[in-house]
């Protein structure tokens, strides 16, 4: 396996953030997944991306459907507001929440089958509107919570612990993002949290929604020999799209590296994202080229990873909306209710 | 000219022994969809209105845009009966499909005025013929195909105006209003109108059956649909998120606000104070609402039927989470192919109870205007004040006919936001709080909205599954407390929501429950019966559930009490039995569902029908009914506290 990240820094990590917290101020409650479960490690990479980031846990809103993945919400971040919604419609509360209150910082944790399945409506609208939040597939391949049964993205030919196999083609999420013009579009893995990390903080820089579909392997229902989104599996077929870095807006880093080797995108709260080219000069903001690559993958068995699409300067939905810099939900009545003058002038023109 | 002879003979025939009756008429207008008679049929009714006669227009129009059969009927009223009336005064044939059903259902007597090539008058010889060349007339006006088209209809708004005595001058103000001032579209059409007045003058005989005079009871009145009536109610309510999915008939009320907020809720530096989304479904627009009630946003939606139907999870989610949110349903006949431009209250219990487990939701009945607008703020204060799904159950009658009403007062009060706790509350607390705590006893507990800076402020949301403390709990103790106060907060909203409006009369024997649209009937029927069979009755008027107190007591007070609704199992009447347990035997059930609004004549025939048995062997339970104009149907009663209905009448 190549190496996924590109060193940006060799500091350590300092012991407070830059919002005065610790890293354990971003901890949630105690997971109840089972051990190993690839969800937990995603979990553990939220914890630390937003850590990292210097986020006010205060400002974050957490969302997911559900399934095990969609339990995590309670197992990061505790000191933000958390919404546990229904089966595939966190698209929907996430969005009128964003709509109520658009200084938030929104994160949805949503499944396979959550959103693959019966959520991919919401699923597709949301990315169509572009609501600026981070939105995470945990992709296991099976329903974990209603005990393994094939979801929408299990590989054509994986096989179940009952011993059944899949004979339909798998959904790509990220290949559908792409085509719905999502402005970020990244995979990652649970077994490389190094890469996760990354691809969370830009995805936090981002204004739009992110799209992360992370394969997370359910130890307990598909990491057996046959299944294709075990650990054993993926880390043989993960194939690194590029190594990434990512540099704060205030950092003073110069990264060294030939020229021609390294893209460099700029975010819209001034971060930089560094993708070191690998085997391939790909370029992760032509869509064509994008779905292209993704298609082979498919075809070469391989588990693609990295920042696949990005352009960062498609507008969000709430931009687009025009509203008033307060948030909704806490304008004054003032600011709600028109004078009296405006239902004097309507009930004259109903006259 | 024959036609005009053989009409006058039955002027003179029909004349015979009748009064002409004075502001008091129906009349019933059958065109083609989309054959644009909207704006005439519009300038009719607002004329009347503006020659101070109490009056109402009803537009019964087919799931289609262009080509089927639709009816405007417009009833005029000095005593403000302005309720359906079947029976029909006067009619306009223009539509060749339906010309001669109209003609066959009319009463003998009726006047007729019909479009030449129908030939309306070979049908039957019991009634008053206008024959008028509409194409000729029209062709006269103006060599534009679609214009003669449009202009045709404001000919018969013409011919009309002259033999029922509409002042020209009014004509002329409702088109202006009409065409918002616009000289262009005006001129055409009051020539339109002269053309009809002419030929009316020139070639018709003038009856003196039907007439409308100048009066004073429109004075400073409004005409206003339902919808847009709620649309003005929620933006002066302060809402703040709305999400919809187009379905009729309940789009215009989410139009109407996106205008209406376009106009005035947005700031001089240009930026809105609202957000307005048309969702994918109405899944994702009742999802938005309660991610943006959750988030501290008021937010609402409004949908039919089918749209509730698909809203049950969240409903669901909403009430056990105790999440803001209102949810308006314009109610229609269902499902989808069923007759979607057409009215019912069809939808009482599914609302009621929507979703799974033990859920009840606060539901609201406007039975006008003035009552959809006053309901636009109150359902969102409810909605905060309880933390729970509002839904408002109007119906396609009050959302989309035009409604006379006193303008709209502006609101004095303040909005009410309900128990949530700030920054600075949180540090009184010392950060120590319960998020489904039930600190003041009335099943309401508080909540902090995300983005409350405090590092005690959060909390996780999940359905039922926590403890007073929001945190996760399968305890079967946890679990059944939370249900149970969610009872209780239900139990508090009884006394909260609108109250019923309440009508005893002294020596009343018999009670009348209504609720929503079926107001305007049964005010009418009360009148009937008092007048011309000397039944009194006292009247309840439910606005809400929970249901009022008030109703065991309107109950207990009675020895029969009548449900009039529009559905055809007698819904709200189903709820009040189980409300009044040892009273349940006085329930009777008085029932009009044929797409169409329900009338007086059949209530007051439904009411005598059932007292006349009431010494029977068996008496009459329940009528059904609303097609046939002088038999109404009984059908049997379900319920195994009830006595079967004879199944004859
Ligand atoms: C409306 C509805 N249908 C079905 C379910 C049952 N259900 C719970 S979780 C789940 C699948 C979850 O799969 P996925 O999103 O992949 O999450 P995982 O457990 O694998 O992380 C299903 C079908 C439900 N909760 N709601
Ligand atoms: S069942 Fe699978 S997905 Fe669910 S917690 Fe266990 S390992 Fe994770
Ligand atoms: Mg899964």
């Amino acid at each position: 396996m190549a190496e996924s990240v590109l060193k940006t820094s060799n500091a350590e990590p300092p012991k407070e953030n830059r919002v005065g917290l610790k890293a354990a101020d971003y901890a949630g409650g105690k997971s109840t997944l089972c051990a190993g479960c690839g969800h937990d490690a995603i979990s553990n990479q939220i914890i630390r991306a937003f850590y990292e980031m210097s986020v006010k846990p205060e400002k974050v809103v957490k969302f997911s459907g559900i399934g095990c993945s969609s339990k995590t919400p309670a197992y990061f971040l505790s000191r933000s507001h958390g919404f546990n919604s229904v089966h595939g419609r966190m698209p929907a509360v996430a969005t009128g929440a964003m709509l109520a209150n658009h200084n938030l910082i929104g994160i949805g944790v949503s499944g396979d089958g959550d959103t693959a399945s019966i959520g991919l409506g919401q699923f597709m609208h949301m990315v169509r509107r572009n609501i600026p939040m981070v939105y995470i597939v945990e992709n296991n391949g099976v329903y974990g919570l209603t005990k393994g049964q094939f979801s929408a993205t299990a590989d054509e030919g994986s096989k179940l612990k009952t011993g059944v196999l899949n004979d339909l083609p798998p959904m790509d999420l990220c290949a559908l993002a792409v085509q719905l013009g999502c402005g970020f579009v990244a995979r990652g893995f649970a077994g490389d949290p190094k890469q996760m990390v990354n691809i969370l903080k830009a995805a936090l820089a981002h204004d739009g929604l992110a799209v992360i579909d992370v394969i997370s392997p359910c130890v307990t229902f598909n990491n057996h020999e046959g299944s294709t989104k075990g650990y054993q599996y993926s880390k043989e077929h993960d194939e690194i799209l590029q190594q990434i870095g990512f540099v704060q807006s205030y950092e003073q880093i110069e990264v060294d590296y030939e020229p021609g080797e390294v893209r460099e995108v700029t975010m819209h709260d001034g971060s930089r994202i560094l993708l070191k080219k690998l085997e391939e000069d790909y370029d992760p903001s032509n869509a064509v080229q994008a779905l292209e690559r993704l298609y082979r993958a498919v075809d070469n068995g391989q588990m693609l990873t990295g920042m696949i699409y990005l352009r960062p300067e498609k507008k969000s939905f709430l931009s687009l909306l025009n509203m008033t810099d307060e948030p909704l939900a806490t304008l004054p009545l003032e600011k709600t209710r028109p004078p009296k003058s405006a239902l004097d002038q309507i009930m004259r023109e109903l006259m | 000219m024959s036609d005009s002879l053989s009409a006058t003979a039955v002027l003179d025939e029909a004349a015979d022994g009748r009064q002409p009756s004075v502001n008091d008429l129906t009349i019933h207008v059958a065109t083609v969809n989309g054959s644009g008679s909207q704006s005439s049929n519009n300038v009719l009714m607002r004329s009347i209105f503006q020659m101070g006669i109490p009056v109402s227009g009803k537009n019964m129009f087919p799931s289609n845009i262009a080509g089927l059969p639709t009816w405007f009927t417009i009833r005029a009223n000095k005593d403000g009966w302005i309720a359906r009336k079947k029976e029909v005064d006067l009619m306009v044939c223009m539509n060749a499909q339906t010309a001669r059903e109209d003609v066959e259902a009319l009463e003998p007597g009726a006047l007729c005025i019909y479009d030449a090539p129908l030939n309306c008058k070979s049908i039957r010889n019991d009634l008053i013929f206008f024959e008028v060349p509409f194409a000729k007339l029209a062709g006269e006006l103006t060599t534009d195909s679609r214009l003669r088209k449009l202009l045709t209809n404001m000919i018969y708004v013409g011919i009309i105006a002259e033999q029922i005595g509409i002042e020209r001058e009014e004509i002329v103000n409702a088109i202006t209003k009409q065409f918002k001032g616009k000289k262009k579209a005006i001129d055409p059409n009051v020539q339109a109108i002269d053309k009809g007045i002419e030929y009316a003058k020139a070639n018709l005989p003038r009856q003196n059956r039907w007439r409308v005079e100048r009066m004073n009871k429109t004075a400073g009145k409004i005409i206003i649909d339902g919808n847009a009536a709620a649309a003005i109610g929620a933006m002066f309510g302060g809402v703040t998120v709305v999400t919809w999915y187009p379905i009729t008939p309940s789009s215009s009320l989410c139009e109407s606000l996106i205008d209406y907020m376009k106009q005035h809720r947005i700031g001089p530096d240009g930026k809105a104070t609202f957000a307005i989304v048309q969702a994918e479904d109405e899944l994702a627009a009742v999802g938005m609402v309660l991610g943006a009630g959750w988030a501290g946003a008021r937010s609402m939606t409004s949908t039919a039927g089918p749209g509730i139907s698909l809203m049950s999870e969240f409903a669901g989610l909403g009430y056990f989470a105790e999440i803001p949110g209102v949810i308006w349903d314009i109610q229609r006949v269902g499902p989808s192919t069923g007759l979607p431009t057409r009215t019912a209250q069809g939808d009482v219990l599914q609302v009621w109870y929507l979703s799974h487990g033990d859920t009840q939701h606060i539901t609201l009945f406007p039975s006008s205007v003035r009552e959809c607008y006053d309901f636009g703020s109150e359902a969102l204060d409810l909605a905060e004040m309880f933390q729970t799904p509002v839904f408002v159950l109007s119906d396609l009658d009050l959302g989309m006919n035009n409604w006379m009403s006193d303008p709209f007062p502006y609101p004095e009060k303040p909005i009410r936001r309900g128990k949530v706790l700030s920054k600075e509350q949180l540090d009184k607390l010392g950060g120590k709080w319960g998020r489904y705590d039930d600190v003041d006893g009335d099943g309401i507990p508080y909540r902090t909205l995300p983005g409350t800076d405090h590092a005690m402020a959060s909390y996780f949301t999940r359905g039922s599954g926590h403890d007073a403390f929001a945190r996760y709990s399968e305890k079967p103790e946890d679990y059944k407390a939370t249900v149970d106060r969610l009872a209780k907060k239900i139990e508090t909203a009884r006394g909260v929501v609108p109250q019923p409006v309440i009508d005893r009369r002294a020596g009343a024997r018999i009670g009348i429950i209504a609720y929503g649209t079926t107001d305007w009937p049964v005010e009418e029927s009360r009148h009937q019966l008092r007048t011309e069979s000397s039944v009194e009755t006292s009247y309840l008027r439910l606005r809400a559930l929970p249901m009022s107190e008030d109703v065991k007591r309107f109950v207990a007070g009675h020895e029969r009490i009548y449900v009039v609704e529009q559905n055809r199992d007698g819904q709200m009447a189903d709820l009040i039995r189980l409300e009044v347990a040892n009273d349940q035997h006085k329930i009777r059930k008085v029932l009009h569902y044929t797409g169409l609004p329900c009338d007086a004549r059949f209530i007051t025939n439904a009411v005598l029908e059932m007292e006349a048995s009431i010494s029977a062997k068996e008496p009459l339970l329940l009528v059904r009914g609303g097609v046939q104009r002088k038999t109404t149907q009984a059908a049997p009663m379900r319920g195994p506290a009830t006595r079967e209905a004879r199944g004859e009448d």
